[in-house]
């Protein structure tokens, strides 16, 4: 068994998805929300099981990834932790590498995006490194597949040899003493961490080893007073800042000792990368680019979204022709099928061409720009920029947009991202929008729907913000340098996140649409109808076919006009809702519950609790503001 | 720094804060001397690094500028405090009174008067916030101590958030939540570190900063709780941030 542990940004995944094909799968790590990429490969008569630990820059405890990494390193013990390190900013990464060494696992460094360092003019002595880590350095380019054979041999080298784990680098003297001292003290707690580790996390104020360690030696607590004052009496800082610092000094000494910097050149790429983040000229940029990828995914998808559609309808024409009419055909059809069928024709047509924009975009770094330019803009509704690439993609789909509020750090920006995500008007949205009120009211009135969610999204995302427990967290983070992306790379991810979709998204969507239509069948429908018939008839004013028609809707929104149209017996509107009706119905479908395929996501990410809180807020906001929307357009005089 | 340097700095600080660029005829009218002084004064600031001139536009305080400022502006206000509430002096007189006594007052008694104020967050007469004192504590629980027990560095810091693109600064100390500025020195912003501000978004929003061979975005919030040390002039003022309200 193999860990990948490394900061962001280093390649990890590449290094992950080329060693081990297409032999994963994602799920979670027991009992927490952190992804847990695991896959195998098979090398030099070994089955290799490799675990792609989650990007981090410390191990601290202030997120689950973090904890979830460390937990791991000590409780699993794999075989080998290799360490994929970033050779073009030897420093920052090696500042992490130190804490790894804490955890004495059996390590090998994976010196990785050696082409970028040599762009960048940046020679790095292997050998040298490897004496001072005293672990081996396999240097690599996992884009183009250099290196990773090297590195499974190291691994291999490294379980045969029986390799003893690293030790720990030394801090600078005075604090070693410190260290080696409390470390003694805490000796006796019982952990699976080293003694070392221990005294540097208690030093640090780390809450979880602090909970273990004073329950079971609550005079543990003095010694370690005692050893931050003196921390602070050599330093001059408090002993967090001093560790942090001293870590840092030893990344720091090896870093220069083992590269050389041969011609910084500037890379044509350079100028690009400060364009793209200049006041104004960033600003243009972004737009057309994010304009763009809108238009190119929601123009792709729905052409293709209604050629599908078209190959089902003669496909299903071709079905009835040889499997005759009747209640069973139907029922194999409609109700066995149908949910694969919306899935195929509605979701994926527009997944597939964000997953490669968004995967083009995270793997030339210009991701991190739009985050750097919106973070203002989206402070004002509680998460801060890189929230907003989601949030703009929820116009084409809403599904893409909650799977992609995982670039959010914490779970509680993802939950608010995801939230607000759908609540966007997506283009199914847009269809009955336009369809009912722009055709019939005119586009004032239909603006004045988009203009009314806005608000709504402001309001209710601050509400959120406001309501979950825990810290806002500012935006920090690296600004990678731009490089073109490699078609393999981009083409993998894409995949990878579309088989993971696919997975766990369709069998909900299926059953959901099995669940109505033998609601249907068994005549519940009606009956549901004339049930909500105090909502929708008594408070907003609707038709009694109306909620027939909501309930369909779940499925699919844009399905709200068909079948309104089909029990009405008209595609003129006109006829059958009055102008406030049509507002009221148009506002309605537009908010009150997700559709099926993004429960089914937002179940899959946040979990079955929290996607049906999100559902019932949803219809209550909808349900209640219709009901008054209604209200204030009868007093308004308008009916 | 002379007292009338110090003037001017307090009197662009004062039109900074509200994100308005110091025009020559504001400055002007606010120091009572003739616009052709103000002129040549601020072309000293500038060759002295302190501030960034546009004509036209008028004078934006560099990271450097903003630590003197900041310094002399807090003295101010703890002084205008310390003369309504404690003194009992009427508001329209504290400003005056408070401008003469913010020369001579030292740094130490400065952060004794703040103490004794209990920390005060803003200043009587028209609720500007004091700036943060830059005394390497983590809150004003370790103001006391921090004194007694060094003397207290009074460096010269302001926050990373007020430092201008090309402006070098050495980070002294941050300050803020346990984890959120962990975070940040996890990041490679720890006491010590060199760095270099390349950009920054407008409408208040993140600062891109170089440090240790690569780049980092910071927000503006978190580039508040940063306090350093600026070590060089600034360049250019096409950075100017304009608050906005959306």
């Amino acid at each position: 068994m193999v860990g990948l542990a490394g900061n962001a940004n280093v390649g990890k995944s590449v290094v992950f998805n080329q060693l081990t094909g297409l032999h994963q799968h994602v799920g979670n790590w027991p009992g927490k929300t952190v992804k847990k990429a695991e896959g195998t490969l098979v090398y030099g008569g070994y089955t290799i099981d490799v675990v792609d630990l989650p990007g981090i820059y410390s191990l601290s405890t202030y997120g689950l990834e973090e904890m979830v990494s460390r937990e791991y390193i000590v409780v699993e013990h794999p075989d080998a932790i290799v360490n994929v390190v970033d050779a073009s900013s030897l420093e920052r990464n090696l500042f992490f590498t130190t804490q790894l060494m804490e955890l004495e696992p059996h390590l090998i460094i994976a010196l990785n995006q050696m082409d970028t360092a040599e762009k960048k003019g940046i020679r790095v002595n292997i050998e040298r490194l490897s004496d001072l880590l005293n672990a081996p350095v396999v240097p690599m380019t996992a884009t183009k597949n250099v290196g990773l054979m090297e590195l499974m041999a190291e691994v291999v080298k490294l379980h045969e040899k029986q390799t003893p784990p690293v030790k720990p680098l030394s801090f600078g003297p005075e604090i070693e003493g410190v260290i080696s001292k409390l470390a003694e003290d805490a000796s006796s707690v019982e952990t699976p961490y080293p003694h070392k580790w221990v005294a540097v996390k208690l030093l640090e104020g780390d809450e979880e080893m602090e909970s273990i360690s004073y329950k079971q030696m609550p005079q543990l607590r003095a010694s370690v007073e005692e050893a931050r004052r003196r921390i602070e009496g050599i330093h001059g800082h408090d002993a967090t800042s001093a560790l942090t610092s001293e870590r840092y000094v030893v990344a720091s000494r090896i870093a220069s000792d083992v590269t050389t910097i041969v011609e910084p050149k500037r890379s044509r790429l350079a100028n690009l990368e400060e364009a793209s983040s200049n006041r104004v000229l960033g600003y243009v940029i972004m737009t057309l680019v994010v304009l763009g990828m809108f238009f190119s995914v929601f123009t792709f998808g729905d052409y293709v979204s209604r050629l599908l559609g078209q190959g089902f309808n003669i496909l299903e024409s071709a079905y009835y022709a040889a499997a005759g009419s009747g209640p069973l055909p139907s029922f194999i059809w409609n109700g066995l099928a149908g949910g694969l069928i919306a899935g195929t024709t509605i979701a994926l047509p527009f997944i597939v061409p964000f997953y490669l924009a968004l995967s083009l975009m995270e793997d030339s770094g210009y991701l991190a720009r739009v985050a750097f330019l919106m973070d203002s803009l989206m402070h004002k509704i509680g998460l801060h920029g890189k929230g907003f690439i989601p949030m703009m993609l929820g116009f084409g789909c809403n599904v893409p947009a909650i799977l992609g509020s995982n670039i959010m750090e914490t779970e509680r920006e993802r939950l608010i991202c995801a939230f607000v995500s759908s609540l966007v008007p997506c283009a199914a949205r847009s269809i009955v929008i336009m369809g009912i009120v722009a055709t019939y009211l005119g586009i004032g009135p239909a603006a004045a729907l988009y203009l009314i969610d806005f608000i709504l999204i402001f309001i209710l995302g601050r509400i959120a913000f406001k309501t979950l427990p825990g810290e806002p967290v500012g935006l920090i983070m690296e600004m990678p340098a731009y490089k073109l992306p490699s078609a393999k790379i981009t083409a993998q991810r894409t995949w990878f996140r579309l088989k993971d979709f696919v997975y766990e998204a369709f069998p909900i969507m299926v059953v959901g649409n099995l669940v109505i239509y033998l609601a249907n069948a068994l005549g519940l429908l009606n009956v549901a109808g004339w049930v909500l018939s105090p909502v929708t008839v008594l408070w907003l004013g609707l038709p009694v076919a109306t909620g027939v028609v909501l309930i369909f809707g779940v499925l699919r929104k844009e399905l709200t006009l068909i079948l309104l149209a089909s029990i009405m017996g008209t595609t003129n509107f006109a006829l059958i809702l009055t102008p406030a009706q049509m507002f009221v119905f148009a506002f309605v479908v537009m908010l009150y519950v997700p559709c099926v395929a993004t429960i089914a996501v937002l179940a899959k990410e946040f979990g079955a609790r929290k996607a049906a809180l999100i559902s019932v807020i949803e219809i209550f906001v909808a349900v209640s503001l219709g009901g008054i929307i209604f209200r204030i357009l009868s007093l308004l005089g308008i009916h | 720094m002379s007292e009338s340097v110090e003037e001017y700095l307090e009197a662009i600080y004062n039109f900074n804060e509200k994100g308005e660029l110091a025009k020559n005829q504001n400055l002007s009218e606010r120091l009572r001397v003739s616009p052709p002084s103000v002129t040549e004064m601020i072309k000293k600031l500038a060759d002295e690094g302190l501030v960034t001139y546009e004509p036209y536009k008028g004078v934006l305080l560099t990271g450097k500028g903003t630590a003197r400022a900041q310094k002399i502006v807090r003295k101010h206000r703890l002084l205008e405090r310390f003369l309504h509430d404690t003194l009992g002096l009427k508001m329209e007189k504290v400003h005056e009174e408070a401008c003469k006594l913010e020369h001579s007052i030292s740094d130490e008694a400065a952060a004794a008067l703040c103490d004794n104020l209990k920390s005060p967050m803003t200043c009587p007469d028209d609720g500007k916030p004091i700036p943060a004192c830059t005394l390497e504590t983590k809150d004003c629980m370790e103001c006391k101590s921090a004194r007694e027990v060094e003397g207290g560095k009074f460096k010269l810091l302001t926050q990373l958030s007020h430092l201008r693109p090309g402006e070098h600064g050495k980070v002294a100390f941050v300050r803020g939540g346990r984890s959120a500025s962990r975070r940040i020195m996890d990041m490679g912003l720890c006491p010590g570190t060199s760095f270099r501000v390349e950009n920054a978004a407008p409408f208040n929003g993140p600062i891109q900063i170089s440090i240790r061979d690569t780049s980092l975005a910071l927000g503006r919030e978190l580039a508040e709780t940063v306090f350093v040390e600026v070590e060089s002039g600034a360049t250019t003022i096409s950075h100017f941030h304009t608050p906005i309200v959306v």
